[in-house]
């Protein structure tokens, strides 16, 4: 389980206040996070939240407007970005298309000035291991244009890590590919990091990949950090009705609180409210977390929209009296015709003030 | 045997593609160009050469043969050997900044690196003699300095320079445009200083839209009359470039060995035109982003 891996703990970068402005627009406010030595870590968001900004100014391609940059002890705000040492990996991979496989991968190391390089044979020795590393050993004199997507952002981690960063990162590294290579190339990214125990900071917007891949998620939005836990954590206790909604499909419900007891339409439900929390607030459910329920139970009534079958589950869309339409996700047994009015009982969820 | 025939007999039901005109007004159209370019392109061609061999192979290799012409080619040899890598140089300057990086002013620069093309060569011309002739703003002063500029090589060079500006700028910064910065970036994080990443993944992915472009430069260099014969001053044997040295030997009715200048002159054009072929040909990718722009 990505969660349970605890690693190191010890800080391997800081992030501090952090702003940046492009034009006109703020993309970081006032951004703080720390990343623990040997963790996998998530930066999730929806577009236009700062994530990429971020990613790129740790790796020192962009340059804040205020704020400082931490590597272990090192600050490294005004370091140019050969002297980093990050591992970068771009989501069209952006490989060099007139060189090899193996001269993509020996770049970073033949780039070094000549005190510095190693000797042929080692460079050669180091890209044939890494070629096993990610599976490619038959293919160190190919060319980029004669490998598919998946295969291309292989080598492209390849020629990061050739160089021993100290930090990997990766922005939307599975972006370009179609659904299956994504699946695998997740999979085999933890793998590697499992084994390499490289400290990794990718970003995407995909809420399903920072969940299965990453040891802890920093959820974005709008330049500001909404939250930073384990997959759990996030999910279990979001500290917002954003992280919320950006963590799946929410349902979102007018509700009333009172001594840590939350109604529906005057009905009790399992909900409880924090303390503090009272008046009139909103309730938020996954589609998992309504129940189709007779007259009494029912904390919400509507009509069938329309159904499909989803994974052996199916997927009701029911319309709301007010307007709205909720979604609600059932076993596939019953089906229900459209137009057929139904209750909904809410059996769990989270509540937020409006 | 009958299955061969079956999709031929199909081939006929179906109608034509919706895009295709008729066989008449195919051929009607196919005609008319090909008889315009026979007219305005192959048969002036044809002429220059067969004007040149009019008195035979001897009087043509004799137009060869004296000073003024050896001068002309020397001259027209040197100005592009000085102007084509002036131009290469900064075109490939002009299209990295342009390409690469977001700066005030980037739309005027690009207006800028167009105007040789936008401006009458003459007129191309008349600036260099407004400005560095006798009576000019910088003249004087470079005349009390010893320097001539107008009616001299300098002057020549310089108005070559002028025309032939664009040709490498403009081939290069849509090609650069669509390759973007990720690779560069890519060479970056990996350790490469700025100018190892221009030689070793810059360069090399521009290689071929640049030859192209310093190709069609080298051929307006050998070539350009008009802003060239403002400033030369048609100095026989000092400052006649190949093109000013056929239009003097025509005016002269000499007319053999004006044609036999400008034979070379045509030569350099189809090689020019076949190596371009051939780059289109084999590289077609590589510079499609610049082709396009044309």
């Amino acid at each position: 389980m990505p969660g349970d891996t605890e690693r190191g703990g010890s800080t391997a970068i800081r992030v501090e206040n952090l702003s940046k402005t492009f034009d006109t627009a703020a993309v970081l406010h006032d951004f703080s996070l720390d990343v623990r030595a040997g963790e996998l870590l998530a930066l999730l968001g929806p577009s236009g939240s700062g994530k990429t900004t971020l990613l790129r100014i740790i790796a020192g391609l962009d340059f804040p407007d205020a704020g400082r940059i931490v590597f272990g002890a090192e600050d490294a705000t005004r370091l140019p970005v050969q002297q980093r040492a990050v591992g970068f990996v771009f989501q069209h991979y952006a490989l060099f298309k007139h060189m090899s496989v193996a001269e993509n991968i020996a770049y970073g190391l033949n780039a070094r000035k000549r005190s510095e390089r190693p000797a042929k044979a080692e460079i050669k020795r180091r890209v044939g291991d890494l070629l096993d590393l990610i599976k490619l050993s038959g293919f160190a004199d190919r060319y980029p244009s004669q490998l598919s997507g998946g295969q291309r952002q292989r080598i492209a981690l390849a020629r990061a890590l050739a160089v021993e960063p100290r930090v990997l990162l990766l922005d939307e590294p599975f972006g370009a590919l179609d659904a299956q290579v994504r699946k695998d190339l997740r999979r085999w990214l933890r793998e590697i990091h499992d084994r390499t125990g490289q400290t990794t900071i990718f970003v995407t917007h995909d809420q399903d990949e920072a969940l299965e891949l990453s040891d802890r998620v920093a959820v974005l939005d709008k330049g500001r950090l909404e939250q930073v836990g384990t997959p759990d954590e996030v999910q279990e206790a979001p500290v917002s009705a954003t992280v919320l909604k950006f963590l799946g499909d929410t349902i979102e419900v007018e509700a009333i609180a009172q001594g840590g007891a939350v109604r529906v339409d005057g009905r009790l439900t399992p909900v409880r409210a924090p303390e503090g929390l009272v008046g009139p607030i909103k309730l938020y459910a996954r589609p998992w977390q309504l129940q189709f329920a007779e007259g009494g139970e029912a904390h919400l009534h509507g009509v069938v929209r329309s159904s499909y079958r989803t994974q052996g589950r199916q997927r009701i869309e029911v319309d709301r009296p007010e307007g709205k339409t909720v979604v609600v996700e059932a076993a596939d047994t019953n089906r229900f015709a459209a137009g057929s009015p139904v209750g909904l009982r809410i059996i769990g969820g989270h509540v937020f003030p409006n | 045997m009958s299955e061969t025939f079956a999709p031929v007999a199909l081939a006929e039901a179906r109608p034509a593609s919706v895009v295709t005109e008729g066989r008449w007004i195919r051929w009607l159209l196919i005609g008319i160009a090909i008889l315009f370019l026979a007219l305005f392109l192959v048969l002036p061609l044809l002429t220059v050469f067969a004007q040149a061999f009019a008195k035979g192979f001897a009087a043509y290799l004799a137009a060869f043969t004296e000073a003024d012409a050896h001068a002309a080619i020397r001259l027209t040899l040197l100005t592009a050997v000085i102007a084509v890598p002036f131009n290469l140089v900064f075109g490939i300057m002009a299209s990295w900044a342009i390409a690469k990086f977001e700066f005030w002013g980037k739309n005027l620069l690009v207006t800028l690196i167009d105007l040789p093309f936008s401006v009458s060569p003459v007129v191309s011309g008349l600036i260099y003699v407004l400005v560095f002739g006798a009576q000019g703003l910088v003249g004087p002063w470079l005349l009390e300095h010893d320097v001539q500029v107008i009616f001299a090589v300098p002057g020549i060079v310089l108005a070559t320079i002028f025309v032939t500006f664009p040709f490498v700028a403009r081939q290069l910064i849509p090609l650069m445009q669509e390759q973007g910065t990720a690779e560069e970036e890519a060479a970056l994080t990996l350790g490469a200083s700025g100018w190892h990443a221009f030689r070793t993944v810059t360069l090399p992915n521009i290689r071929w839209g640049l030859l192209y472009s310093v190709l069609l430069c080298n051929a307006r260099a050998m070539g350009e009359f008009g802003a060239v014969s403002v400033v030369s001053g048609h100095i026989r044997g000092l400052t006649n470039t190949l093109p000013l040295h056929v239009e003097i030997l025509y005016n002269e009715y000499n007319f053999v060995a004006a044609f036999a200048v400008a034979s070379l002159l045509a030569g350099l054009a189809l090689v020019t035109l076949l190596l371009k072929s051939v780059l289109e040909w084999r590289y077609a990718d590589e510079i499609a982003a610049g082709a396009r722009g044309h």
